[in-house]
């Protein structure tokens, strides 16, 4: 058992200073050699690389950030926010993309032509609406079930992006997804994208922040702890649960965004069931209700998917596989020895 | 069946009307009325199974009730939603102690004290008054110096007291506390009775279960007993506890 006050574990002997700090201390050990790697990484493969992981990093984290608000903070198992992700995705693709598809002698879809900071707008509002629908019904839900419903929204999701073909050309996916636009300048440098990336991620964990340690925060742990117990002592608990759903699925929204937006391409592979899961491996192994948690599991995570590439005996094309061997055997010891992540404050 | 004024408000802060609930074919309560004095210790005794906690469940709203009403300072209730107890002036502790496990003891009571409503409560920190009612709750039960520890880590007289403890947080008029003293160490047993006779003292209504009679011939003013559901008799404790009846089905002497 971890324990956050190392120099209360022995008494009498008082060895060195790091090791007394460091000695069984999970959490900083994890800090240290995530910031140690994400160094080597930089000198290792340059600073060309470090963008592009830095700019997956700040859209998972988002996401992260977003997911633990839910998981971690209030208790409520969600697989679903894939398909929130996929609706800021879709929004901003939908409306920003100005492709002619006639030349490529498929079916074309409306074109807007909005900029990307119209659009996103857009896509987190909507993303909103939805959550506040369904959480209507999911509030009825809590533990095994909860993860049952929300597992129907992502596959329901997933299944609207495929087959709503007249808005979203199906598995064809949607092209030249627009770059955002900052007064004349077009952020189509990829350390211009980085640096709106990390903004984003600020603004959200900071939103993050500013929520989990107010009072509507503290509900929302007793919320988690005993539903019941939290209404009898005077809150409305059905409305703190849809409200912060409602919230996470808006930041899961403006990753969405930038994600599409960043790879100016997207199709429905980009919101299977699979990354949900992947993406309640990484909150899970941050750590459940602590938002510096998420920004390091979503560092590990890429880190760990970015790294794998330069294994030299693995094939490219199982990297994506191994990656998610990794992340399930990761999964399995923490739930083993640290069923609370890395820097987690609560158990599953 | 003992008649009740019900209605008197100003001798009783709550009290039920005929009330019923069913469990799929099994009745816990059957047109149930009773009625809780004010400034006084009421106590509910029974077998096994005789709908207590049931009572003390449709008291506090985690219960619907089929038919008939709570009436609390004279006003007849049909629904009582959990959420609104505390606006009725009411709280309660549960028989399997329900904490907030995996937040810390002193989150444990300051999240009773802080703002109800939805969109305040995203702008209220911690208000230094919040933080002093509390500190001053968890020195009352003697657990100020284990104000940073996980609920769940606490032994189990210790969870007991703090459950006692969140619902004092609140200052409300009537306290509802279910089995207050089962499973307690003999010291801790007289810290509880404690709690309760402070309670009266500062003229609140208190409502408690307990199999244990010489606790409730100690503490209680006014005695309930039940059974299967329905009321046995109600009264002043010494009267109660003479009568042939409570002997022969409860006592069993």
């Amino acid at each position: 058992m971890a324990t956050n006050t190392p120099e209360t574990t022995e008494e009498g002997r008082r060895p060195g200073l790091i090791p007394r700090l460091a000695n069984g201390n999970v959490e900083l050990w994890a800090n240290l050699i995530v910031l140690v790697w994400v160094i080597a990484f930089v000198l290792w493969q340059g600073v060309g690389f470090a963008i592009t992981i830095g700019t997956v990093f700040a859209i998972w984290a988002i996401l992260a950030v977003s997911l633990n608000l839910v998981i971690g903070f209030t208790g409520l198992l969600s697989v679903a926010h894939i398909g929130f992700f996929g609706i800021g995705a879709y929004s901003v693709a939908i409306l920003t993309s100005k492709t002619d598809y006639s030349l490529l002698r498929t079916e074309g879809i409306p074109t807007y032509e909005l900029p990307f900071f119209a659009a996103l707008p857009v896509g987190i509002a909507l993303a909103g609406l939805t959550a506040l629908v369904v959480g209507v019904v999911f509030n009825r839900f809590r533990d095994d079930v909860f993860v049952l419903v929300s597992f129907g929204f992502a596959i329901i999701s997933f299944n609207l992006f495929l087959n709503a073909r007249a808005i979203t050309r199906g598995a064809f996916g949607i092209h030249d997804v627009a770059r955002p636009v900052i007064g004349t300048r077009v952020l189509d440098g990829e350390l211009e994208f980085l640096v709106m990336a990390l903004v984003c991620l600020a603004l959200v964990s900071a939103l993050a922040w500013f929520i989990v340690t107010s009072s509507f925060g503290r509900v929302l742990t007793a919320i988690r702890e005993d539903e019941q117990a939290a209404s009898v002592f005077g809150y409305q608990v059905t409305h703190y649960k849809l409200a912060i759903w409602v919230i996470s699925a808006m930041m899961a929204a403006v990753a969405g965004g930038l994600f599409s937006s960043w790879t100016s391409f997207i199709d429905p592979n980009s919101f299977i069931l699979l990354e949900s899961i992947l993406l309640v491996s990484i909150v899970i192994l941050g750590g459940l209700a602590t938002i510096w948690g998420s920004l390091l599991g979503a560092m590990t995570f890429v880190l760990l998917e970015e790294g794998m590439r330069f294994i030299p005996f693995l094939p490219d094309v199982y990297v994506g596989q191994a990656r998610q061997v990794v992340l399930g055997v990761m999964l399995v010891l923490l739930m083993l020895f640290r069923p609370q992540g890395l820097l987690g404050r609560y158990r599953l | 069946m003992t008649q009740v004024p019900a209605r008197d408000a100003e001798h009783y802060a709550l009290g039920t009307v005929g009330v019923s609930k069913n469990f799929g074919g099994v009745q816990a309560l059957h047109r149930l009325s009773i009625s809780i004095p004010k400034g006084q210790i009421t106590c509910v005794i029974g077998p096994n199974g005789s709908g207590k906690s049931t009572l003390i469940n449709i008291l506090s709203g985690v219960l619907p009730m089929d038919s008939g009403m709570v009436i609390v300072d004279g006003v007849g209730l049909r629904t009582v939603h959990p959420y609104e107890t505390p606006d009725l002036g009411i709280t309660r502790t549960f028989q399997d102690v329900r904490l907030f496990n995996q937040i810390s003891v002193m989150d444990n009571i300051m999240v009773v004290l802080t703002e109800r409503k939805l969109w305040p409560s995203l702008f209220q920190r911690s208000k230094s008054e919040h933080r002093q009612r509390a500190e001053q709750v968890l020195r009352d039960v003697g657990m100020w110096d284990k104000r940073d520890a996980m609920a769940e880590d606490l032994s189990y007289g210790q969870r007991k007291l703090l459950e006692m403890a969140r619902a004092m947080a609140l200052d409300v008029n009537i306290y509802l506390f279910d089995e207050p003293f089962a499973g307690l160490f003999p010291q801790m047993l007289v810290r509880v009775k404690d709690i309760l006779k402070q309670l009266r003292a500062r003229e609140k209504s208190i409502l408690f279960i307990s199999h244990n009679m010489e606790i409730v011939r100690e503490l209680s003013d006014h005695l309930i007993v039940m059974d299967s559901g329905e009321l046995l008799v109600e009264g002043d404790v010494d009267e109660v506890l003479a009568k042939q009846e409570v002997i022969e089905a409860y006592l069993g002497a």
